[in-house]
């Protein structure tokens, strides 16, 4: 293959062709914020806040690094007024939904964003698709998936695969954002298979071991939380 | 019916056809389009199929149900041949002297056009003023045709075109021809087919599909369900043609699961059209192999994108994909697909048949040929209108769509469906193109036209059409999802009296990075609305905001 020169932040950059303008840039340790990349994973293109300038025969434009492609000559500029704009309104639109998670609050401090700009709605999820892609491209158990679409899409696990597979996992809840894979499949387990998981699965540790044996309360004991929703801290 | 072996064959076949038809026969046509259906065409249909036995005329007057005629607002819509006599909002106790003066070669004088203000009759097609200033190159044959027989069309010259290519002309003469007559996408973009043509033909792989973008999924256009309903034949034709000049061996319709009309007749015309070997293995003898297969979306407007309509079909849920690399290189299965819409595909076969020269002679500078419109709104006449490119609006608006009823003033008139835009009347001598629609920010798009009289709250209208693209995007990218849902906020707030002073700079923010940060088309362009209502009618919002502030 190849390689391919180009230019980041005045920095210059040979790699093979075909790689991202993204990795590029990580080899050379220029720092491009993301929320829905990981290594692991196809790329995605869904967060948008890798958004840079780009500038190829005398022509600027707008691409999301994670999957554009390196060409010869390239010019590419990780900050400009336009792009740190776009990225400051992403997070105060994902500020909207998980107004304290952690990553979104670092950046927020970066991008001068404000977290109140934009009506809340509280959802915590900000849809960035990691669990869902990791369960299925990495574990490939497809548990956790999309469900509907535009603003009322979210995720959801399915509870007769859930049960079977996630109790042995959940590596999707470290790296999830907002800690909304962890709380989802929470409220799956206790609405679809409540204290079923124990018996199907083999324990993986001592712990475990002694969890499962301790009798699943029955629901009529269960005292029901208040009707409104609880808050809750990242 | 045997297989045609040969393009002789089919000509004689045509010659067949037209011989044992009479020209100076009667022929009543009943419109079946998908307005006069909800006017109960098929009620009226029926009643006429009776009356002509009942009359004992059936061998003397013939009778068909088409496709859209075009006048919609007027339906049930009758014509009757020869003459092209118009009959408009025809009812079932009509029919017997419908079909007694048909048999007679008489007009029923109390059915026909009489103009609103003037009271003056006018009795065939070519007299009445929605149809008069129209030049129906794709849509004039409609009403001759019975979209579920291959005959009518072939009676009309059908598949002649496809015969001229396989037999006269090489692969890369017929693209040559099209790049020739500059035909321009009709989906939106406006962009050269050709040139796309070009792409799929020269990109590596073997295996290359093309595709009919048949969806249409904005509000206010119907265009491309009348074509590709009325005529199916024709958009199959360019299709096949297509796939000649780029060498393709498979094809795709695209198209709504909920037009159970349209998927019949595509059905029938798949199937009559490979019947006669005009699909399938060995075209007419040419050594061309070409099959097409029909294929649903799952009721969501993004389906319509070029790259989630590839998704689709691939058998994925409906998600655009980054466009870095394109379909046309890139497509179904990774292999070069070419995707027009209908109606740039319903363009084909007129200009191998008339040639890229008389294709060129119609239109504007820059955009040549015709082009459908959509025409509804606050308008006395709306329905399916075909003009050539460059008419002025006025001509759509007034000349053919008789100007706004009740004696109100036109305000505005909305171009491009939901990702379009509004510009005010003041601009209404513009010409209808791509490239001067586009700079007024109102692009043509898929050509759904709207227009809106003095009484129309343009905050509303953003806000309706936000609403209605809040639900259809597929919620894969941020700007899209969150920015659209922000919008729709903001403007429900300003439209019930919360507007607030900095809603506004909210809004230019939030545009601004939608149309920037989006993934696909949809997203780039869910905000020309309200851009271009922002830039023609920012007082009315303004005004709306304050007058929120001084109730409380």
């Amino acid at each position: 293959m190849t390689d391919i020169t180009l230019q980041i932040d005045g920095k210059e950059a040979t790699v093979p062709a075909g790689t991202t303008v993204l990795k590029a840039a990580q080899q050379i340790g220029v720092a491009i914020p993301t929320l829905c990349h990981h290594e692991k994973l196809e790329d995605y293109g869904g967060c948008r806040l890798c958004l840079v300038e780009v500038e190829s025969r005398g022509r600027t434009n707008y691409v999301v690094s994670c999957l554009y492609p390196v060409e010869h000559g390239l010019v590419v500029r990780t900050r400009s007024e336009k792009v740190d704009k776009v990225r400051r309104v992403i997070i105060e639109e994902l500020m909207a939904h998980a107004p304290d998670a952690p990553e979104l609050v670092r950046l927020a401090y970066e991008y001068g964003a404000d977290r109140n700009r934009f009506e809340k709605d509280a959802s915590f999820c900000i849809l960035c698709g990691l669990c869902v892609r990791y369960c299925d491209e990495v574990k490939q158990k497809h548990a956790v998936g999309f469900i509907d679409n535009g603003h009322a899409r979210e995720i959801s696990f399915i509870p007769e695969i859930a049960a079977q597979e996630c109790w042995c996992c959940q590596e999707c809840f470290a790296i999830c954002p907002t800690s909304y894979a962890q709380a989802a499949y929470l409220m799956t387990e206790a609405l679809a298979f409540p204290g079923r998981r124990r018996k199907e699965i083999a324990p993986r540790d001592a712990a475990v071991d002694r969890l499962a044996k301790i009798p699943a309360v029955p629901m009529t004991f269960v005292k029901r939380p208040p009707a409104s929703k609880p808050e809750m801290t990242n | 019916m045997p297989r045609l072996q040969t393009t002789a064959e089919l000509e004689t076949l045509r010659a067949e056809i037209l011989a044992a038809r009479d020209p100076a026969k009667p022929c009543i046509a009943v419109c079946g389009g998908a307005a006069c259906d909800g006017l109960d065409s098929a009620v009226v249909a029926t009643a006429l199929a009776a009356e002509l036995k009942n009359q004992g005329v059936e061998s003397k007057v013939d009778f068909r149900v088409t496709g859209c005629h075009g006048y919609c607002n007027k339906g049930p819509n009758v014509l009757v041949g020869p003459g092209d006599i118009c009959y408009f909002e025809v009812k079932p106790e009509d029919v017997p002297e419908v079909v007694a003066s048909a048999a007679k070669g008489e007009v029923v004088d109390r059915l026909v056009y009489r103009d609103p203000v003037s009271g003056e009759k006018a009795v065939h097609m070519s007299e009445v003023p929605f149809y008069k200033h129209q030049m129906r190159i794709l849509t004039g044959d409609i009403p001759r045709i019975d979209p579920t027989r291959i005959d009518d069309y072939i009676a009309v010259g059908g598949y002649g075109a496809l015969a001229k290519a396989l037999s006269k002309m090489s692969s890369d003469q017929v693209l040559q021809e099209v790049k020739k007559a500059n035909l321009r996408g009709r989906g939106g973009g406006g962009f050269p087919a050709g040139l796309k043509w070009e792409t799929t033909k020269n990109a590596p792989e073997k295996t290359k599909y093309v595709i009919v973008n048949g969806h249409e999924g904005e509000s206010a256009a119907f265009m491309d369900r009348a074509m590709l309903t009325g005529n199916p034949h024709k958009v199959l034709e360019g299709l096949i043609i297509g796939a000649y000049a780029i060498g393709a061996q498979q094809g795709y319709i695209y198209t709504r699961h909920d037009s159970p009309s349209m998927a019949k007749h595509i059905t029938a015309a798949l199937e009559q059209a490979k019947e006669l070997g005009l699909l399938g293995k060995n075209i007419l003898g040419s050594g061309f192999d070409f099959e097409v297969e029909l294929h649903f979306d799952v009721g969501i407007f993004v389906s319509g994108e070029s790259s989630a309509l590839m998704r689709s079909i691939e058998g994925n849920a409906p998600e655009p994909r980054p466009k870095y690399i394109r379909t046309s290189v890139s497509g179904i299965w990774d292999k070069p697909s070419n995707l027009n819409n209908v109606e740039t595909w319903a363009n084909v076969p007129e200009i191998i048949n008339r040639g890229a020269d008389w294709f060129t002679s119609i239109g504007s500078e820059k955009s040549k040929g015709t082009k459908l419109v959509s025409l509804s709104g606050h308008v006395v006449n709306s329905g399916v209108v075909e003009v050539p490119m460059g008419t002025p609006l006025r001509t759509i608006v007034f000349d053919i769509g008789g100007g706004v009823p009740g004696g109100k003033l036109p305000k505005a008139i909305h171009f491009g469906g939901a990702m379009g835009g509004s510009v005010p009347i003041s601009m209404i001598d513009a010409p209808l193109d791509f490239d001067g629609m586009s700079k007024l920010g109102a692009p043509i798009g898929a050509g759904g036209l709207l227009v809106m009289d003095e009484d129309t709250d343009m905050v509303e209208i953003a806000r309706y059409l936000l609403d209605f693209l809040v639900k259809e995007s597929c919620g894969k990218c941020v700007p899209c999802r969150e920015g659209m849902y922000q919008m729709l906020k903001i403007l429900t707030n300003i439209v019930e009296g919360r507007g607030r002073k900095f809603d506004l700079e909210r809004l230019a923010d939030l545009t601004e990075v939608t149309s920037l940060g989006s993934l696909c088309a949809l997203g780039k362009t869910s905000s020309d609305p309200l851009k271009s209502m922002l830039r023609y009618f920012k007082p009315e919002f303004e005004a709306r905001i304050a007058a929120g502030s001084e109730a409380k």
